[in-house]
């Protein structure tokens, strides 16, 4: 095996960076609302990237709802479609983690990427882009399951892939071992042990008045204030 | 509650005529509906029943869910009044698998994820990669992957044709289409040796070009396929029956739909006339004659018109592809991503040395990131690379258009009747193995 690498953003060797056949990757031509958001909010962008001819805006954490808001609103940006949203963990476990949001106005035929950093450590929140663009939805329901950063304003953030009683962490994260934090033999114990009658999540309960056709047991577990079937 | 608008019909007691035969259901025309389909339609009564909601749960193992979807239903009689979807169920960590592997060595799992679409996506991934490299593909490539693109989208649009057809309940298009499945399929088997999981790309190049006389094939295909079209069209598109399960359900105005994030067809159904091939053009579609068809409603029956008019545009792409295809290489001529040939490798020295680099380390991109997305059959199918400098990804992220567009069927199945979720989440074309990756 070859020596396991890892290259830090702004280290000496990245300034420039070649590709194979020595083209920079850096530079080019910048998304001009990378200019207008500095206009807009000075002290809010940190930095602008222009990286394999995408521009990647570095933004303050707290003022992600803002930001997208103005983007979206504005008449002379009008990024009305959220293609992504997801985060980005890198090898080097002392750099932050990354949220990043991929826009595109259609009507300007724009893409720009918005990024923030969250410090590990502290808790991994972001105000959710939500009440701009629906389609967050699942895609941050997806980021928190994958990543455990919670989305500060979203309706209704739980797990969307991984079941609600998941215990083993998040698995996108790279301290999550490849295989699962638990046994095979363990794995296959939970699942084994799992209630099969533990259909319907305590929010599903919740839509119809079924408390009354459930199983005693069940009832008794509800009242004592579980929060899932399991 | 939502408005539906119904097919107003009259039936005689027996259904039979006095003459003894089956009587023709006469559609009584109040009004005109939007397009020429000469049907009639008329306001529901509005229903009023007391009593308690029940709850229902639909799949995860249910042929009619297009996978292992399940979809909690709170109904009002018959009537939707709340869905929650659950997915994840196979949940497979793409993601963080491609972590752990070459680009190369990921290609394989793009097949796996909308597999029904998969060549389309291992050239998606082949872009992505390709622009993290800082590679210019050939010619000859850009061409064979339009073509490749355009198969798997007919392909697609095919499979979604003949099932929602038996959602609904007609079983004759799903014949009709499902040959003519095979007939790309046999092509693609006779290009790259695999039917399903075809892992045709390679970063720089094609795994292997097309054999010889395999364009005769395709013109055969483009030629006789237009009348499979035809022949759905005419048996659908002016159906009473067709007609009556699919329009005015699941209404999203181009707003909505915009704000949903929803995609392809589905955005296209809405009105808003957003195709990747045309506002974010790769692979050189911006040289290529086709016309990008939009809705008006939103509704199922229009992303039915704009899938079917979209294979037709597909056979046009198809047409000027294998018109336009120039001779030359079909990998780069770099070393570094590319391996050589055999008989190089086994007599050469330098080239030996790549072949071992390459194929035990792995090309290496520069560190940077990129987002790549393409228009596959189901909407804006992104890739977002991180490279920090190894052979192997930071980050791979696949964009998932089925995703964000299911997210979206609460609102749309909300005030509909439960048979009508049904043919709404046809609508969607969802692909679980893309949504749960």
């Amino acid at each position: 095996m070859s020596k396991f690498e890892i290259v830090r953003p702004g280290s000496g060797n990245l300034e420039k960076p070649v590709t194979p056949k020595n083209v920079p990757n850096r530079g080019g031509e910048a998304n001009p609302s990378g200019t207008a958001l500095k206009e807009q909010f000075s002290t809010a962008v940190l930095r602008i990237d222009v990286v394999n001819g995408e521009t990647t805006v570095l933004v303050e954490t707290s003022k992600v709802l803002d930001i997208v808001r103005w983007l979206h609103d504005d008449a002379t940006q009008s990024y009305e479609y959220l293609s992504d949203v997801t985060a980005v963990e890198h090898r080097d476990l002392s750099m932050p983690i990354e949220v990043v949001w991929h826009l595109r106005s259609i009507k300007f035929r724009r893409f720009l990427r918005l990024k923030t950093q969250l410090t590990k450590g502290a808790k991994l929140e972001v105000p959710s882009v939500w009440p701009v663009y629906k389609g967050a939805d699942w895609l941050e329901r997806e980021c928190y399951d994958m990543f455990g950063i919670t989305f500060a304003g979203h309706y209704d953030l739980r797990r969307i892939l991984m079941w609600e009683q998941y215990k083993e962490g998040f698995p996108l994260r790279k301290d999550f071992p490849l295989r699962g934090r638990f046994s095979r033999s363990e794995q296959l114990r939970q699942a084994l042990d799992a209630n099969p009658e533990a259909k319907y999540s305590m929010e599903e309960l919740n839509v119809a008045d079924t408390f009354e056709e459930l199983p005693l047991d069940m009832r008794a577990r509800i009242a004592s204030g579980e929060k899932t079937g399991e | 509650m939502a408005t539906k608008r119904t097919i107003e019909v009259e039936l005689s007691t027996s259904g039979l005529t006095k003459e003894g035969r089956p009587q023709r259901i006469p559609l009584v025309t109040k009004g005109t509906l939007g397009g020429d389909t000469g049907v009639a339609l008329a306001e529901p009564p509005s229903l009023e029943l007391e009593g308690e909601h029940m709850l229902i749960n639909i799949g995860p193992q249910h042929p009619a869910t297009h996978g292992v979807l399940r979809l909690v239903l709170e109904l009002d009689g018959e009537t939707v009044v709340r869905c929650i979807p659950h997915v994840g169920y196979l949940h497979c960590g793409f993601e963080k698998i491609g972590e752990y592997r070459q680009y190369n060595q990921i290609i394989p799992w793009t097949d796996r994820e909308d597999y029904l679409n998969s060549i389309g996506n291992n050239v998606a991934f082949a872009l992505g990669a390709e622009r993290l490299f800082g590679i210019e593909i050939t010619e000859r490539c850009k061409v064979l992957r339009v073509i490749a693109m355009e198969l798997s989208r007919i392909a697609s649009h095919l499979v979604w044709l003949g099932t929602t057809c038996i959602d609904i309940g007609a079983f004759t298009p799903f014949l009709w289409s499902f040959q003519e499945r095979e007939n790309i399929y046999n092509m693609l088997e006779g290009w790259v040796g695999a039917r399903l999981t075809t892992s045709a790309t390679r970063v720089g190049g094609m795994a292997a070009d097309i054999p010889d006389k395999w364009l005769e094939g395709l013109r055969g295909f483009i030629s006789t396929f237009p009348k499979t079209i035809y022949e759905c069209d005419r048996m659908l598109t002016r159906n009473a029956i067709w007609v009556g399960r699919t329009i005015g359900l699941g209404v999203m105005s181009p707003d909505e739909a915009l704000n949903y994030g929803l995609s392809g067809p589905m955005l296209r159904a809405s009105g808003v006339a957003y195709d990747v091939r045309k506002d974010f053009p790769y692979l050189d579609y911006e040289t290529y004659d086709f016309d990008v068809p939009v809705g008006t409603n939103g509704d199922v029956y229009d992303r039915y018109l704009v899938r079917v008019e979209e294979l037709r545009q597909s056979v046009r792409i198809l047409e000027q592809a294998v018109n336009r295809l120039p001779d030359g290489p079909v990998n780069v001529d770099d070393p570094r991503v590319i391996l050589p040939p055999k008989h190089k490798a086994t007599s050469e020295m330098e080239s030996m040395i790549h072949h071992f680099k390459n194929v035990m380390e792995g090309p290496r991109p520069p560190a940077g990131e990129c987002y790549v997305a393409v228009e596959s059959p189901k909407g804006e199918k992104g890739y977002y690379f991180v490279s920090d400098g190894t052979s192997k990804p930071a980050r791979w992220r696949i964009r998932p258009p089925s995703f964000v567009n299911l997210s979206a069927i609460s609102k749309m199945v909300e005030g509909h009747l439960l048979s009508d979720v049904i043919a709404i989440n046809a609508s969607i074309d969802i692909v679980m193995g893309e949504i749960d990756r």
